[in-house]
């Protein structure tokens, strides 16, 4: 199972700029808001939020420099976006949930060759 | 829809995760393991208010320690005695305070085949695609404070 521990060590070591930059009610909201409405400008992000522009814009660096956002100019605009690609959220999550059947594989059969 | 007695072969994809093992244990033993809803929750680690039943919802409770607020419902899918069982949930419903009832789910399916001595175990889980991003991204933080108890305690078996 070492190997096994090993390939998990790195993969959380990695992830824990994600983490940090996730660990804010916030950009959690950002980011949500990125993944239902698309790619918006920081006026329509800070509409209805009560949070100023100026904080909107440095919580959507914060989550940049994490690999979760990025911006790009639309004509005159500058939109921000999710980044789900560079950060194959799809594959990491899914190489969580495939950790926990690991984990999940080992106790079962720990627990039907114990002769319980 | 094809033949449910073998799982399809499909490694690239981001939609399913496929497990498989082979036990020294009798194919009867297993599927007791796998079926039976008290022995189930036993080596899952959640505690089942009921039997697995065909098309029928049963709640269960997490049992790992920091985990007991925790409730999962699991719908039954198929039972094919000794060979095949299969039922859906929402992965990583694991804050209580969302409602996921209107989400998509995931399909666990459990392949059992005799192999020699023992018993081969397939375990699938499939439909991860149809899963909303934002929900991947919420999973993917809360798991981070469960992966640095199960790192510690992965670190006390190794060390």
């Amino acid at each position: 199972m070492s190997r096994r521990s090993g390939a998990a060590t790195l993969r959380v070591t990695d992830a824990v700029p994600v983490f940090a930059a996730l660990a804010d009610a916030t950009r959690l909201r950002l980011v949500r808001r990125l993944s239902v409405d698309g790619p918006l400008s920081i006026t329509r992000l800070s509409e209805g939020t009560g949070v100023t522009r100026q904080a909107i814009t440095r919580h959507l660096y914060a989550l940049g420099d994490a690999g979760l956002v990025r911006n790009a100019r639309h004509g005159r605009e500058r939109v921000w976006e999710l980044d789900l690609k560079r950060l194959e959220y799809a594959k990491r999550y899914l190489d969580q949930v495939s950790a926990q059947w690991d984990a999940a594989a080992d106790r079962l059969k720990a627990f039907v060759e114990d002769g319980s | 829809m094809m033949a449910k007695a073998q799982p399809a072969q499909d490694a690239a994809s981001t939609d399913r995760i496929e497990k498989s093992l082979v036990v020294r244990a009798p194919r009867s033993r297993v599927w007791r393991a796998v079926s039976n809803a008290k022995e189930f929750g036993a080596w899952f680690g959640m505690k089942l208010e009921g039997d697995f039943v065909e098309n029928a919802t049963v709640r269960g409770r997490i049992t790992h320690k920091g985990y007991e607020h925790i409730t999962i419902d699991l719908l039954v899918q198929r039972i094919e005695p000794e060979r095949y069982f299969s039922y859906r949930w929402h992965p990583n419903a694991i804050d209580m305070s969302q409602d996921y009832s209107a989400e998509p789910t995931t399909l666990v399916e459990f392949f059992l085949e005799e192999a020699g001595e023992g018993t081969s175990i397939t375990i699938i889980e499939s439909g991860f695609d149809r899963i909303p991003a934002t929900r991947r991204v919420e999973a993917f933080r809360m798991n981070a404070k469960g992966w640095d108890g199960q790192l510690k305690s992965i670190e006390r078996h190794v060390s």
